[in-house]
């Protein structure tokens, strides 16, 4: 059996993170290529329901990446999205969905190095944790057909 | 409850309301809705044990709301639900009155919304040892013991949506499971389907819900929903201090503070 590639999908701010993955590529810092990243208008867009998504279509992993504190393009995208993030979290442990396959962390346009290390690291874990079976196994439904771009 | 009839009887005669929302019997021992629009229908009216359906449901149906001012018999989880549907302007003091009921069955009659708030916030919501005992053993499982536990109990769920019917929070014209394009949620009666809707509406109540227990109590097959609702409500408690319905202030998932604590985010 070929060795498990984990999946992993990466929701990011446009300001920030996104802008702050791009330093990554620039900066030529090499990491996994395991991710495949949503660029949003702001952390405040990142519904909890496409997270839920993101693990339907078959997502072994998920980032959720935006400004610090207090650096939002939008004054307070973030702010509103990390209430957002602790009651999501906590009623994901409760349902008993693996919330060690969801990172959450704020990476700024000037981290570049930053971003990789938190993609390699969430490749990392996520490979250590194996597919996430247990929520295929309840996505199996209804069968469609899955682009793996 | 003579009270309530003679009360009722008045506010219709005098047409200071239209419609007064109250109980009465309906089959098989249980209670249902009734809307007194004219002063002998007043007469079905009863209050008992038996009436523990959210009547603050029907407060936000265009059907009830259209007839005109509404009074209502409300008990303590009901005045909650009020407060919190006036703190959302869904309610406000010209369409509806409060025919308050004690937690002892007596009748209070409130002039306006402030007054049933100051009464609400003489008592706390509080988790009943039943629920909370359910809790503490869902904490004390491991992750996957409380999957098993969510999809299993989960799985035999039709959605017929009588738990959103049910809820007072629930009024939006168009719900996010009602959508479908794109299709949040898989329609069939399937458990990702299922999972995705009790994880939508807990998401959505949370910091609204006042924890009547009306969504388990319409429940058909008696699914523990109102768990994870009082599962966030005790989480909301605990990271962002405790919350009463208020007719002012911020709501708490739609307001901030920049120093949240949280131990997750890298």
């Amino acid at each position: 059996m070929a060795e498990f590639e984990p999946k992993i999908v990466a929701f990011v701010c446009n300001w920030c993170t996104y802008a702050g993955a791009d330093l990554t590529g620039t900066s030529r810092i090499k990491y996994a290529s395991n991710v495949r990243i949503v660029r949003f208008p702001c952390t405040g867009r990142i519904d909890y329901m496409l997270l839920l998504k993101a693990f339907d279509e078959g997502a072994d992993g998920i980032i959720v990446s935006g400004c610090h504190p207090n650096d939002c393009h939008y004054t307070s995208g973030n702010f509103h999205a990390r209430r957002r993030w602790i009651m999501f979290r906590s009623l994901c442990d409760f349902t008993g969905i693996d919330t060690e396959r969801i990172k959450f962390s704020w990476v700024s346009a000037a981290e570049g190095a930053k971003w990789a290390d938190i993609v390699n690291a969430t490749v990392a874990s996520v490979r250590e944790l194996g597919p996430y079976s247990e929520y295929k196994k309840v996505a199996k439904y209804p069968e469609r057909e899955v682009s793996h771009g | 409850m003579v009270d309530l009839i003679k009360r009722a009887k008045e506010l219709i005669e005098s047409s200071a309301v239209k419609v007064v929302i109250g109980y009465e019997n309906g089959t098989g021992n249980r209670t249902r809705a009734l809307f007194v629009e004219k002063t002998e229908d007043a007469d079905k009216l009863i209050f008992d044990s038996r009436c523990i359906q959210n009547l603050a449901a029907y407060v936000t149906k265009r059907e009830v709301k259209d007839k005109g001012k509404m009074a209502i018999a409300a008990t303590l989880p009901v005045m909650r639900s009020i407060i919190q549907l006036a703190s959302e302007f869904q309610v406000n003091d010209n369409n509806l009155l409060v025919l308050g009921i004690t937690p002892e069955s007596k009748l209070i009659e409130f002039e306006n919304l402030v007054e049933v708030e100051t009464f609400v916030h003489q008592y706390q919501i509080e988790i009943d040892a039943r629920n909370k005992e359910m809790l503490d053993r869902l904490d004390n499982m491991t992750k996957a013991e409380r999957w098993k536990f969510w999809i299993d109990e989960l799985a035999p769920c039709f959605k017929c949506y009588a738990c959103r019917a049910a809820c007072p929070m629930c009024y939006c014209h168009r719900c996010t499971v009602d959508f479908n394009q794109p299709q949040w949620i898989p329609v069939p009666s399937h458990e990702l389907g299922n999972l995705e809707w009790h994880i939508m509406r807990a998401i959505h109540l949370t910091g609204r819900c006042i924890d009547c227990d009306a969504c388990y109590n319409a429940c058909p097959l008696y699914i523990p929903i109102n768990l994870l609702t009082k599962k966030m409500m005790l989480d909301a408690r605990e990271h962002f201090g405790g919350y009463q319905p208020a007719l002012k202030g911020e709501h708490l998932m739609s307001t901030y503070k920049p120093d949240d604590k949280e131990n997750f985010i890298q």
